[in-house]
């Protein structure tokens, strides 16, 4: 079994299934529901083979394939996962699932078409996770727009003509940036591949240009501050399932990129401008944790809510160049760097469970405005439980996933600085305020319209998904030790890798 | 020799956890009987092997326990853990937690019979159990911060119970938001450890903190700060919150909103105890800043003084009680600041019995007088409900202080303590606590007299008006009735309220006579709390301590004594005898009165700065920084230049070739124009 391409698999059973997916026809959506679902299934199964055959001991990229793919541009199809890796495939095969079993009856129209377009997706994600080439990790990267730029332009809310053009602009704007950098690194070295970007030897100003070509392409995915306002506009207007890919796995995205990109192959130019990344990341908690707070629609709260942990994510990312090398201690910029790591995960998973959350209450009311609420959990009480537990997630509340990796990263900036821990730690404060006032308004409180009284609680499907997510998040809260030990020599790979100085 | 194994341990944690899920996942199969017995036996469970636990640590010289059940995470060489830490003051505070825990869960029962949210809140008030037994069990820092934020969430569920009720809701937000500005600190705290040990463990931090002294913190560039007074600063910020110290002293009385049996539980006896708790656990690194410990006494003094005062002017029975409560976590937080941690810890312990007693008390009329806790419409009620009158006294004289009762032993010694102390801020602290004896007395027979004596206030309208029916829809409590008119004459409560109240009433009264030599001058607790030489004012007071009963008798010639009985006097006289002496001292004093009615105007402080101004800020940013500018000018602005560009641009595209022609003319014109020129040159 260990020979197996599991990764290759895992990249083109969804997209292969997608394709007998369209063959269910438009007549026929109960086919292409159960069909998909299955589909899914098998890779979570995949995925989940990946764990009894990772060496966890190792920081170096596993199950790894090669081929012959464009020997013109010397660019091959080289895949390859480490602990990182890995986590973020499993966050995106487990979301799959959910998504499909959330999207069975809220989307009726064009049925096979919706679920064909998430099983590309998912392969495309899946393919950007392992790629090990930098011009193959391009293309999954682009290629990953066209079914979310569909989802939300077919499927998608009364705007999404402008937010799919909005959301398609910034992405692309940034990656061209990107396809620069790696044609410039091609020039170079003269490949695509990775490992050998990685140790290419490149001086100080030429790091420096390269380290905003990546920040700019990856940027505009987390999103960071400035380059943000897509998200909320694309969330708005996405269906349900658009939206949980949306923030659950496609942000990632971004930061994945940095850890891939722009700590290994410009250390010296991350480390420089480090402050500058430090500095958003701060401002994306706190400006955005306001911004977050005055939100009138819930999906856009959510939004600005994901930009705002986001920020923890490259936050922790960065820090690791004040700790490692800024004050020779390794040990607590792994911290960080894992912290950050955890975070990417977690926000995965409550980001998902919130929007699943929305998508469930829009489906009965149609509407997204926190005022048409109120008095929710009279006549929803388990839906209530799951929203509260989930919101509770949302402000990282400790045996909650959304807790580890922020806990983790305010230990490790205490150390860089104890201000940028106070910053960091603000959102303790105003990531409370924004959502537990979503709750109170949305949940408790009396029932002010007649439309809320006749809302009927969960189904047992929806009930399924949120539990399904519920059951991730407390198990990450309360154990986490299985994802940082499955990420461990990963991220300390990664820091020797932000700590290797290659100029002088 | 037995030893404490992990096992039982888990079990004490384990068996609330479980009847809260169980009463909370199958609230429907089970039922309300159901609910209520899974919860209790739980929690019996647990009361009952804590009571094992302490009696072997004690007496059975049982060693401490001191594991880690299981990694949490490890990064690098980093590795936190879940653990048990189990020594005489967690085994004190499981005894305590699960004991009034047990007592509320019993008095539950009763209180809310008629309420929908039986099951629910059986489950909640198991699960606080769970919550509080990890926090004080817990052997580091990650485990306590679990804990902290666990009875947080609880407390907010809780408060926020009747969740139709927007003043619920709005208490309930408030004080998870407090509560949160107080963690903010207290996670800065702990990072602040990580960063100066290397680790959360609390064996190895204090291990290690002889460390501490001569550590600086360059917390600001050319500053350096004592390490040890960031550290006990940043932990004493999250007790604040927790232990609501002034100045985030502002959601305790709000959380009045709960259902009273969880401000018995948590709101005075447990939760709130957290800050004190965890302040003595880490008295290890406290002795090391004289600054952090001067803090503490100052803000512990200032909550004793300031919101007793309080006290005195609300009409709404558990609003005094929850203004006590504040002024007594403020005194136990005073002895903390003055090295009297045992002094302190021993005052929860006392105060955990008569204020939880106070709270069911007050409880039990709640329900005699059908939902109303206005005082002004009770009065005389001593003839219809005897237990709960003489058991509210015995819970008023050991929160007076009376010589003999229980806290008696524990709010003489804090008094005596802060008064040897010789901490910057000692006097001012001790004039506080001082005149805070005067205040207690008089809000604590205040509320004795109006509502058991004197004249009843309210009329009972009979039987059958037509009226809906009283009786406990608690949804909906002040609508069912008029203010002051009752269906029914107040009777006594059914016994699971009244046998609470007796439990609680016997330790109120005689805890004190076997445990103050041990516990406050013997040196009882041990290891657990480590006071400097120089700092042990108990020490001190050991030396004049001759047991209990000479104690007992130098109580009345003391001046607390003195104090306590003005106290008493001027409650007894207004309250009882003249009651317009009250309304004259009203009028004579108006801006304090109205200070103290707008309790000092804190309220509106904080909500119109924080609360408004967060969301006018919020919008700012959103309507000006997002909006206008980023999406504005940058993203809709950039679309527009192209748009506007490509207008111009496109005018060129005319589409008649005389254009075209006349464009290629122009075009090469310029470019031999241009050779020409450049050629020339």
């Amino acid at each position: 079994m260990s020979n197996w391409p599991l990764l290759s698999l895992l990249i083109w059973i969804p997209v292969a299934g997608a394709i007998l997916v369209l063959f269910c026809g438009n007549a026929r959506p109960n086919a292409a529901r159960w069909l998909s679902l299955l589909v899914t299934l098998i890779v979570l199964a995949v995925s989940a083979l990946l764990l009894p055959n990772f060496d966890y001991t190792s920081g170096a990229m596993q199950f790894g394939e090669a081929h012959e793919w464009l020997p013109g541009i010397h660019s091959s199809y080289k895949l390859g996962a480490d602990g990182i890796s890995v986590a973020l495939i499993l966050l995106t095969t487990f979301t799959t699932v959910l998504v499909i079993a959330g999207a069975w009856e809220v989307i009726k129209d064009k049925v096979h078409q919706f679920m064909a377009a998430m099983l590309v997706l998912e392969g495309l994600m899946i393919g950007v996770f392992c790629a090990m080439d930098a011009l193959l990790f391009y293309v999954f990267f682009e290629a990953m727009l066209i079914p979310m730029f569909i989802i939300i332009g077919i499927w998608g809310g009364p705007r999404r003509i402008y937010a799919t053009l909005k959301f398609f602009i910034f992405t692309f704007f940034g990656a061209i940036f990107m396809l620069v950098a790696l044609i410039y690194l091609y020039l170079k070295a003269g490949t695509f591949d990775l490992a050998t970007l990685w140790s290419l030897h490149l001086s100080r100003p030429e790091q420096i240009w390269l380290f905003f070509a990546f920040l700019i392409a990856f940027a505009v995915k987390v999103p960071m501050v400035p380059v943000h306002t897509w998200l909320p506009d694309a969330h708005v207007e996405a269906p349900t399932g658009g939206s949980v890919i949306l923030a659950a796995i496609m942000l990632k995205v971004g930061t994945y990129g940095f850890v891939r990109f722009s700590l290994p192959i410009v250390p010296d130019a991350s480390q420089q401008l480090a402050w500058l990344v430090i500095a958003l990341s701060l401002i994306a908690i706190i400006y955005i944790g306001y911004v977050a707070l005055v939100q009138e629609d819930m999906k856009k709260l959510i939004a600005y809510s994901s930009i705002a942990h986001m920020g923890f994510v490259t936050l922790g990312l960065f820090v690791v160049f004040m700790l490692a090398r800024g004050l020779n201690d390794p040990q607590t910029a792994q911290l960080g760097a894992q912290g950050a790591m955890v975070q990417m995960i977690s926000h995965g998973l409550v980001s998902g469970a919130m929007f699943t959350c929305i998508g469930v209450m829009y489906d009965r009311l149609h509407t997204r405005l926190i005022k048409d609420y109120g008095g929710l959990a009279k006549v929803m009480p388990w839906f209530a439980a799951f929203m509260v537990l989930f919101a509770m997630a949302n402000c990282g509340l400790p045996g909650t996933s959304g807790f580890v990796g922020e806990f983790m990263v305010i230990l490790a900036s205490f150390k860089a600085n104890p201000w940028v821990s106070l910053a960091a730690a603000f959102t303790l404060i105003i990531g409370a305020a924004y959502t537990l006032w979503l709750i109170k308004r949305v949940i408790f409180g009396q029932i002010e319209s007649e439309a809320v009284r006749t809302m009927p609680d969960i189904n047992a499907r929806e009930a399924f998904v949120l539990a399904a997510f519920a059951a991730a998040v407390l198990i990450v809260g309360v154990w986490p030790w299985p994802l940082t030990h499955l990420m461990d020599a990963s991220v300390s790979h990664l820091v020797s890798q932000a700590l290797a100085t290659k100029v002088g | 020799m037995i030893v404490i194994s992990e096992t039982i341990l888990l079990a004490i944690v384990l068996a609330p956890l479980a009847g809260a899920l169980l009463a909370g996942l199958l609230r429907n199969q089970i039922g309300r009987a159901g609910a209520s017995t899974v919860t209790i036996l739980g929690v019996a469970v647990s009361c009952g092997l804590s009571c094992w636990v302490l009696y072997q640590l004690v007496w059975g010289g049982a060693p401490n326990f001191n594991a880690d059940v299981y990694t949490w995470f490890t990064v690098g060489k980093l590795s936190l853990h879940v653990g048990f830490l189990v020594d005489r003051l967690t085994a004190m505070m499981l005894v305590v937690v699960t004991f009034v825990s047990l007592m509320v869960h019993i008095y539950t029962i009763g209180y809310m019979a008629d309420d929908p949210g039986y099951q629910r809140f059986f489950s909640y008030i198991a699960l606080f159990t769970f919550s509080m037994l990890m926090l004080v069990m817990a052997n580091n820092f990650l485990q306590l911060f679990f804990g902290w934020e666990a009875v947080g969430l609880v407390s907010y569920l809780l408060i926020g119970f009747w969740f139709e009720r927007p003043t619920a809701t709005f208490a309930a937000l408030k004080a998870f938001l407090v509560n949160r500005v107080g963690d903010f600190g207290f996670v800065l705290g702990i990072a602040a450890v990580l960063y100066g040990f290397g680790t959360l463990d609390y064996g190895s931090v204090f291990a290690q903190a002889g460390t501490l002294d001569g550590t600086t913190i360059e917390v600001i560039g050319g500053h350096p700060w004592s390490l040890a007074t960031v550290i006990c600063v940043l932990l004493f910020v999250g007790a604040m919150g927790k232990s609501a110290q002034v100045p985030l002293h502002v959601w305790l009385p709000d959380s009045m909103e709960g259902p009273t049996p969880i401000s018995a539980l948590i709101h005075a006896a447990t939760m709130v105890t957290a800050g004190i708790f965890m302040v003595a656990r880490m008295s290890p690194l406290f002795e090391h800043s004289e600054t952090a410990l001067s803090l503490v006494l100052i803000v512990g003094a200032t909550t004793a003084f300031f919101t007793g005062l309080i006290g005195i002017v609300q009409n709404d029975i558990k609003r005094v009680i929850a203004y006590s409560t504040l002024s007594q976590l403020g005194y136990m937080c005073a002895a903390l600041g003055a090295s009297a941690y045992a002094a302190g810890v021993y005052h929860l312990m006392t105060h955990a019995f008569f204020k939880a007693l106070l709270f069911l008390g007050a409880g039990s009329v709640i329900v005699a007088m059908h939902h109303e806790q206005d005082m002004r419409r009770m009065g005389g009620l001593r003839k219809y409900m005897p237990i709960t009158y003489i058991t509210m006294w015995i819970g008023s004289l050991a929160l007076a202080g009376a010589p003999g009762f229980a806290g008696f032993f524990s709010k003489d010694a804090i008094i005596e303590a802060i008064g040897e102390s010789h901490r910057t801020g000692h006097l001012y602290a001790y004039i506080c606590v001082l005149a805070g004896v005067f205040v207690t007395a008089l809000y604590s027979f205040r509320l004795l007299y109006m509502t058991f004596h004197g004249k009843e206030r309210f009329t009972v309208v009979g039987h059958g008006q037509g009226r809906t029916h009283a009786k406990t829809t608690s949804d909906e409590p002040h609508h069912a009735h008029h203010p002051g008119e009752l269906e029914h004459p107040p009777h006594e409560s059914p016994w699971v309220i009244t046998v609470p109240l007796i439990l609680l009433a016997i330790p109120s009264v005689v805890i004190g006579w076997p445990t103050v030599a041990p516990m406050l001058y013997g040196g009882w607790f041990g290891s657990s709390i480590h006071v400097a030489q120089a700092n042990d004012v108990l020490g001190e007071l050991a030396r004049e301590f001759h047991g209990p009963l000479a104690m007992f008798a130098q109580g009345f010639v003391s001046p607390p004594f003195w104090i306590a009985l003005a106290g008493f006097a001027v409650a007894t006289y207004v309250y009882l005898f003249n009651p317009k002496i009250a309304e004259q001292c009203e009028r004579i004093l108006l801006p304090v009165y109205r200070a103290l009615v707008r309790k000092y105007w804190f309220d509106e402080l904080y909500y119109n700065l924080f609360a408004r101004g967060g969301v006018k800020l919020g919008r700012a940013f959103w309507k000006g920084g997002d909006g206008a500018l980023l999406d504005g000018v940058m993203v809709d602005g950039s679309a527009a230049f192209v748009a506007r560009s490509a207008q111009i641009v496109r005018r060129l595209q005319t589409g008649y070739l005389y254009s075209y022609a006349f464009a290629m003319i122009v075009g090469l014109i310029l470019l031999l124009g241009g050779f020409w020129y450049w050629g020339l040159h």
